[in-house]
C-alpha cells in the first residue's frame, strides 16, 4: 500500500491531468470504479481556478469572451497552480502567460491589459496608509527640493503600455462601453493607487513613469527628474508632481 | 493547551460576502453572526479589513479556514499558521474552524476540499496536525465533517467512528455540516439517522447548512454535490431538526457562497434557522419529514 504522501501526489495529479486514469482505490458504495464521482473533484477543482482568475481578470474575460476566458484560465490554472492558500494572491503570472498564449496573439494589448487588472488587485489589497499632505512640503527650502526622496504609497503600481491598454481597460469594467480605439495610437502608461477605501486608475503623462520609477527605487527628486528629461525633453516637473501629490502616491519624504 | 474560546451566540448566522457589506452596516440587521473565510482575509489591508473591522464591532464572528489542508500527509505550512494566528488575534472570533480534508499537492494549492480514506495512518497524521494548530493558536478548533463523492477501499472506519476518535484524541471541537451529512450519507449509501445518532454530539460547537445540487453517478444512482449555491434543501433542514432535538440550540450558519441572492433571501433563511433553534430549545422536535423520505433519497 503506498503512503498517504505517495497516495495524494497521484489523486492530485489525476486531478489536474484529465489525460491520467483514476488512481486505483477509488470506490462507489458498491466497492466499483466510479470515474464520474472522481470527475467532480476534477470539476471542482478547475471551476474554482477559473473563477478565482475570473474575479482578477473581469476585462480581460469581457475582451475574449467567456470560453476563450475559461480555456486560457484553466491551461494557465494547470501550469501555474496557487502556491498558497490565499488566493487573492494567485494570478501575478498571468498577464505573462497571456503573452505567450497563442490564441491571444490577435490581442497583443491583452497582456497590458490584464496588467493594469493585476495591479489594481494589488492595490485593492495593498497596506493601508495616509497620504502624504501636500503643504508638508512648504517646509523644504528651495534649494534642497531636488534631494528630496519619497516614499511611496504601498498600493502604487505603474503599468506600462505601448497600447492604449488603459482606454481599453475602462471600456471593459463596470458600466464602461466598449468602442473603437486606435491601436497605432501612442501607449498609455497608468497609475493604480488605493490611497484610501477606492482604487483609482489614472492616465500617467509623457515621462511620469520615468520619474515614478525612479522615486520609488529611492532616486532623489532631482536625478527622478533628469530620469524623465531622457524620455521627455518638455517634461514639467511642476505639474507632474502636483498630479501625485494630489493623487495621494506619496506618505512621506525625507532630505 | 486547547482553550475553549468558543462563544457564538445560540442564534442562525450568515456567511458574509464582500457584495452584502453595506446592506449589513447600513440596515443592522438582526443576525446572530456572521463568519468569513480565513484566507479572503489574509490580504495586509483594504476594504475586506474595513468593512469586516466595521462589522465586527456590532457583530460576533466566526472564522471559517479552507486551506490548512489538515489532512495532507505532510507538514502544515507554518506561515499559513502565524497569518491565521494574525487573523484570531485582530477579530477576535468566537470560533475558529476548519475541515477534515486535504488541499494541496507539493507547493500548489488546488482549492477543494480533498477527500481522505479512513485509516489509523490518516487519523495519526490528522490528529498530529491538529494538536499543531491548537498549540500554535492557543485555542481549541473546531473540526467539520466532510462532504464526499467517492469512497477509498482501503478505509477501515466509518466517518463518525474517525472524526470521534480525531475528537477523542485531541480535544478539539466539532462543527456538524448538516447539508454535507445528507450529501455524503447519500453519496456513500450510509444510513442518515445513524450517522446522527452516533455523531458526537456533546462536542458539537457550531452546524451549518448550505444548498446542494443533484447529479448521477456512473452507475445512474443519485450523486448530490455541496455547491453552496441555492437555499438549503427541505430534507436538510428536516434533518438539522433531527440533529437539534439530540443537541439542543447551537449556533447555525446559512453558507451561501456561489449564484450569492440578495440579502433579503439570506435573511429569510437565517430567520428559518433561528426559528428552528428557537423551537429546539423548547424541547424535542417533530420531524416534518420521516425516516421513510431520507432512504428514498439515499437509495
Amino acid at each position: 500500500m503506498p503512503s498517504l504522501a505517495e497516495q495524494q501526489r497521484a489523486f492530485a495529479a489525476a486531478l489536474l491531468d484529465p489525460s491520467l486514469p483514476v488512481p486505483a482505490g477509488l470506490v462507489d458504495p458498491e466497492g466499483r470504479a466510479c470515474p464520474r464521482r472522481f470527475a467532480v473533484y476534477r470539476n471542482n477543482v478547475a471551476t474554482a481556478l477559473i473563477e478565482a482568475l475570473e474575479t482578477s481578470f473581469p476585462a480581460v474575460r469581457r475582451l475574449v469572451g467567456e470560453a476563450f476566458f475559461r480555456e486560457a484560465a484553466l491551461r494557465f490554472a494547470v501550469a501555474e497552480p496557487p502556491g498558497s492558500p490565499v488566493l487573492l494572491e494567485y494570478g501575478a503570472g498571468f498577464p505573462a502567460f497571456l503573452e505567450l498564449f497563442g490564441p491571444a496573439a490577435s490581442l497583443p494589448y491583452l497582456p497590458d491589459v490584464a496588467r493594469i487588472e493585476r495591479a489594481w488587485v494589488e492595490a485593492h489589497h495593498a497596506e493601508d496608509a495616509t497620504p502624504l499632505d501636500p503643504a508638508a512640503l512648504a517646509s523644504v527650502s528651495p534649494d534642497r527640493v531636488g534631494e528630496i526622496r519619497f516614499a511611496m504609497h504601498p498600493s502604487l503600481r505603474t503599468v506600462r503600455s505601448r497600447y492604449p491598454a488603459l482606454t481599453i481597460w475602462r471600456m471593459n469594467v463596470a458600466d464602461g462601453i466598449p468602442g473603437p480605439v486606435a491601436l497605432d495610437a501612442e501607449g498609455e502608461d497608468a497609475l493604480v493607487l488605493r490611497p484610501e477605501a477606492e482604487v483609482c486608475v489614472r492616465f500617467i503623462p509623457p515621462g511620469g513613469s520615468n520619474l515614478l520609477d525612479a522615486l520609488a527605487r529611492g532616486v532623489p527628486l532631482g536625478a527622478a527628474t533628469e530620469a524623465a528629461m531622457q524620455d521627455r525633453a518638455d517634461f514639467d516637473l511642476a505639474s507632474h508632481l502636483s498630479g501625485l501629490l494630489e493623487s495621494g502616491a506619496f506618505i512621506g519624504f525625507s532630505l | 493547551m486547547s482553550r475553549d474560546l468558543n462563544k457564538l451566540p445560540h442564534r442562525a448566522g450568515v456567511g458574509l460576502k464582500p457584495q452584502h457589506y453595506a446592506a449589513v452596516l447600513e440596515g443592522r440587521p438582526p443576525i446572530g453572526f456572521f463568519e468569513v473565510h480565513a484566507e479572503n482575509y489574509m490580504g495586509a489591508g483594504g476594504p475586506p479589513h474595513r468593512y469586516l473591522t466595521a462589522i465586527r464591532e456590532h457583530y460576533p464572528l466566526s472564522l471559517h479556514g479552507v486551506g490548512l489542508s489538515i489532512g495532507a500527509d505532510r507538514p502544515l505550512d507554518r506561515n499559513h499558521l502565524l497569518r491565521l494566528k494574525a487573523l484570531i488575534d485582530r477579530y477576535e472570533p468566537g470560533a475558529f474552524s476548519e475541515h477534515l480534508a486535504w488541499s494541496t499537492h507539493g507547493r500548489a494549492f488546488l482549492d477543494d476540499l480533498l477527500p481522505l480514506p479512513y485509516t489509523t495512518k490518516t487519523l495519526n497524521c490528522v490528529a498530529r496536525h491538529i494538536d499543531e494548530v491548537q498549540e500554535a493558536l492557543g485555542r481549541q478548533m473546531l473540526l467539520e465533517n466532510p462532504s464526499t463523492y467517492i469512497a477509498f477501499a482501503e478505509s477501515t472506519w466509518s466517518e463518525v467512528e474517525f472524526i470521534a476518535e480525531v475528537e477523542r484524541r485531541t480535544g478539539c471541537a466539532l462543527l456538524l455540516d448538516v447539508n454535507n451529512v445528507f450529501v455524503s450519507c447519500t453519496n456513500q449509501a450510509w444510513n442518515l439517522l445513524e450517522y446522527i445518532e452516533r455523531f458526537p454530539m456533546s462536542q458539537v460547537r457550531q452546524i451549518h447548512l448550505a444548498g446542494h445540487a443533484r447529479d448521477v453517478d456512473d452507475a445512474g444512482r443519485t450523486l448530490l454535490i455541496d455547491s453552496h449555491d441555492r437555499a438549503v434543501d427541505e430534507s436538510v433542514w428536516a434533518l438539522y431538526e433531527q440533529a437539534l432535538a439530540r443537541l439542543g440550540p447551537v449556533p447555525t450558519l446559512i453558507e451561501w457562497d456561489a449564484q450569492v441572492p440578495e440579502w433579503t433571501e439570506l435573511a429569510r433563511e437565517a430567520l428559518r434557522a433561528d426559528s428552528t433553534l428557537l423551537a429546539s430549545g423548547r424541547g424535542p422536535v417533530v420531524s416534518s419529514c420521516g425516516e421513510e423520505q431520507y432512504r428514498a433519497v439515499a437509495r
